[in-house]
């Protein structure tokens, strides 16, 4: 299954890109999410042991399997207000 | 009500959207932009947001702040793009029938929103540089 990410602040100005495509088997967890975008993008490992993962504009956690179409992106720590 | 905007918050007008007859208490927060965090000074702010998931859970903060309180409006507003200092970045207004519940109210949605919702600010500074600012913790942990 193939998967677009959304990145977003730092993590888009680290990546130098807004989105990232990911391929993922069937099955697969936010964790292989995080792991995967880490191998596609190896910049962006710190911030992503910082940062959740959303999933259809909800946090999710990492045991969460994913299904076609899902929605995903990197949520670093935030600083709006 | 919830809403993010790239226009000036005007919180007057803000204001009298949550105004009712059956509310005594009307309580406002603003945020502005601050020209030092620290030693650091700041000419200009740059907000983005994760645009539908950031109004999902602003929405969220007012369903939540109905249940914990008994308030008539709520009013939740939040700028994004380039602000200079001293503009309006967020706005919350809430009125109820006593003040009690308009100020916890109002307390709980701007720190709600500031842990919760997905917005970051670019700090600029006078020489050109600038740095998005992922201070807090892991966003959405408890």
């Amino acid at each position: 299954m193939s998967f677009t990410v959304h990145l977003f602040a730092g993590a888009r100005e680290l990546a130098r890109a807004e989105m990232v495509t990911i391929d993922l088997p069937a099955g697969a967890t936010v964790a292989d999410v995080r792991t995967a975008l880490a191998r596609a993008k190896p910049i962006l490992t710190r911030l992503l042991g910082r940062s959740a993962i959303a999933l259809n504009h909800d946090f999710a956690d990492d045991d969460h399997i994913l299904a076609p179409g899902d929605e995903l992106a990197v949520i670093p720590p935030v600083s709006g207000g | 009500m919830v809403r993010l905007t790239h226009d000036p918050i005007d919180p007057g007008a803000l204001l009298e959207t949550v105004r009712s007859p059956h509310c005594g208490a009307v309580a406002l927060f603003l945020g502005t932009v601050r020209d030092l965090t620290g030693e650091q000074v700041t000419v200009f702010l740059d907000y983005e947001a994760y645009p539908p998931m950031a109004e999902k859970k602003m929405a969220e903060i007012e369903v939540e702040a109905r249940r914990r309180w008994e308030v008539g409006e709520v009013g939740l507003v939040h700028r994004l793009g380039r602000l200079s200092v001293g503009e309006v970045s967020v706005a919350v207004a809430v009125s109820a029938p006593h003040r009690a519940a308009a100020f916890d109210a109002c307390r709980y949605a701007i720190d709600a929103l500031k842990e919760l919702v997905p917005i970051w600010k670019r700090e600029n500074a006078p020489d050109g540089s600038g740095t998005w600012v992922h201070q807090s913790a892991k966003p959405g942990d408890r």
